[in-house]
């Protein structure tokens, strides 16, 4: 997840841990890590249904509506964390106090609690009185929980543009809004597009989470698939490949996208 | 109506317990050009960025003809689409073509149609010896051509009074002419300005006044031949010493 430093909010850099597993750059020789570990992981996916099509096989027919799931809670969740995260990240710019401190508490807060235990909180304990349906609950709390982190990104984001770019436009008669829709917000994107795509595929692990909730989510099936067989390690082997195969091919259009903003003109 | 465009009216302005502008006064009548210099920390730029409220006086009045900039209530943005300012860095917009620099502000702040924008940019662009580089991009144009931008985009808004802050100090020495013409031209064209710079060319050239200021205080203040020639305040003859 983003993780923003007070101290470096200044500076263009926006640092971030626990993404996926970001592609090395000047590392381009085919034994890269993420070489190894993509085509690793594509070509056992591929290999072992062929060799061994008893449990292997069944399972790749079993799960793909979960995987369907899984990119339906993740880009819902994903749309609606950004929309939160830059009214937060708007309210923790803001000169407004009372703003200023809701979007403030609100990231502090949400940051403090696991996700699981919100998730939790959300399905069962507001479901006492909401009663909501599982998947509502699902992608209410993951769009909550990573809005904050979002936040913290669009925030840093428009904090990385130089002072005199405010001034610049308030000086030539614009509003503040104005500034921060037409000159500001527009600059932040080439900075914060990466660490986007990074929340994204930290989101879509993240997502096998709302499998306890019962949301028949990629994990779910082959929890379902493994529960009916007793094919435990071959259904949850299979479940691992596809989701690091997934998370490495996003990261690497992360990777690539990154290295075209750097290199990018302008 | 006011005889003088700007005025500045024993304006202090304090951050915290830094007093940057100590009870300064000045006057710009219409299409005066007035210079501001002094060293480097003197309050220059800040006394400057209270003539459009990017900083707002702690005491004092700016009045920009009959609209009293210092009123909290009054409307700023009003007053700012009339007053263009040039900063060091230029600041222009970088997702931006020189083209849209110029053409934003009109379209956004005054709701003029693009046509009419554009085709002002354009006659600006050309204006500053530039109209071959309106799909350029700021990192594409030198330092020189970036501030010719800006002074474009400045005038895009039709101001009365024009403000630059050290215009050509981040240049490099083979562009400030380039820049300067430009600002000489703005000059004889009869357009209100106030300008912190220390380069003395332009100041005999187009200056109708020069004022130096040191310590936040306005030191003395005449015409370019007395302040240069025959400085009445000690401080102001160090100083020009310091840079000549
Ligand atoms: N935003 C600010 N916050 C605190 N102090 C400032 C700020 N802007 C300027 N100052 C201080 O005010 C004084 C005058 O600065 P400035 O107007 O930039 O001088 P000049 O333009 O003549 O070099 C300096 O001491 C400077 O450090
Ligand atoms: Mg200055």
């Amino acid at each position: 997840m983003a993780s923003v430093n007070e101290s470096e909010s200044r500076s263009t850099q926006i640092t971030v841990s626990d993404g996926a597993l970001i592609p090395d750059r000047g590392e381009g020789s085919i034994f890269s890590a993420w070489n190894i570990a993509f085509f690793g992981a594509l070509g056992l996916v591929i290999l072992l249904p062929v060799i061994s099509p008893e449990p292997y096989l069944e399972v790749i027919r079993f799960v793909p509506d979960g995987i369907l799931k899984t990119f339906q809670v993740t880009v819902i969740s994903i749309i609606f964390a950004l929309v939160i995260g830059l009214v937060t990240g708007l309210g923790r710019i803001s000169r407004n106090v009372f703003v200023n401190r809701l979007a403030t508490v609100y990231v502090e807060v949400i940051r403090g609690i696991p996700l699981l235990v919100q998730l939790f909180y959300i399905y069962f304990a507001l479901g006492r009185f909401l009663s909501l349906d599982r998947l509502v609950a699902a992608i209410t709390a993951m769009s909550i929980c990573y809005g904050a982190y979002m936040g913290e990104i669009f925030r840093a984001g428009i904090q990385s543009i130089p002072k005199g770019q405010m001034e610049a436009a308030l000086a030539l008669g614009m509003s503040r809004r104005q500034a921060l829709r037409l000159v500001i917000l527009p600059q932040t994107m080439r900075t914060i597009l990466p660490p986007i795509g990074n929340e994204f595929i930290a989101l879509l692990k993240d997502s096998s989470l709302v499998s306890i909730v019962a949301v028949s989510d990629l994990l779910r099936r082959g929890r379902e698939y493994a529960s009916t067989t007793f094919f435990y390690f071959e259904s949850y082997t299979m479940v691992a490949l596809i989701y690091l195969v997934i998370t490495l091919f996003f990261s690497k259009i992360v990777g690539i996208m990154e290295e075209r903003l750097e290199t990018g003109g302008r | 109506m006011a005889d003088s465009r700007i005025r500045i009216e024993n304006v202090t302005k304090r951050f915290g317990t830094v007093q940057a502008v100590r009870n300064a006064s000045l006057t710009v009548a219409p299409g005066e050009v007035v210079l501001v210099i002094g060293p480097s920390g003197s309050g220059k730029s800040t006394l400057l960025r209270c003539v459009n409220r990017l900083e707002t006086a702690t005491e004092g009045d700016i009045w920009i003809d009959n609209d009293r900039v210092t009123d909290p209530r009054g409307n700023i943005r009003m007053i700012r689409e009339e007053v263009g300012m040039v900063f060091q860095n230029f600041n222009l917009f970088p997702h931006l073509t020189a083209l849209d620099n110029i053409a934003l502000a009109p379209r956004k702040v005054k709701g003029e149609p693009k046509q009419t924008t554009y085709e002002r940019a354009r006659t600006l662009l050309a204006r500053v010896g530039l109209a071959d580089k309106e799909d350029a991009y700021p990192s594409q144009l030198s330092g020189g051509q970036q501030q010719r931008v800006a002074i474009a985009r400045a005038l895009a808004m039709e101001p009365k009074v024009m403000l630059f802050d050290e215009p050509t100090s981040a240049l490099d020495p083979e562009m400030i002419k380039e820049v300067l013409d430009v600002m000489l031209q703005l000059a004889q064209d009869g357009m209100t300005m106030l300008v912190v710079s220390h380069e003395m060319g332009f100041a005999r050239a187009a200056a109708d006044k020069v004022v130096f200021m040191d310590n936040g205080e306005v030191i003395e203040s005449g015409t370019p031949e007395q302040v240069f020639d025959s400085p009445k305040e000690e401080r102001t003859r160090k100083f020009l010493d310091h840079i000549l």
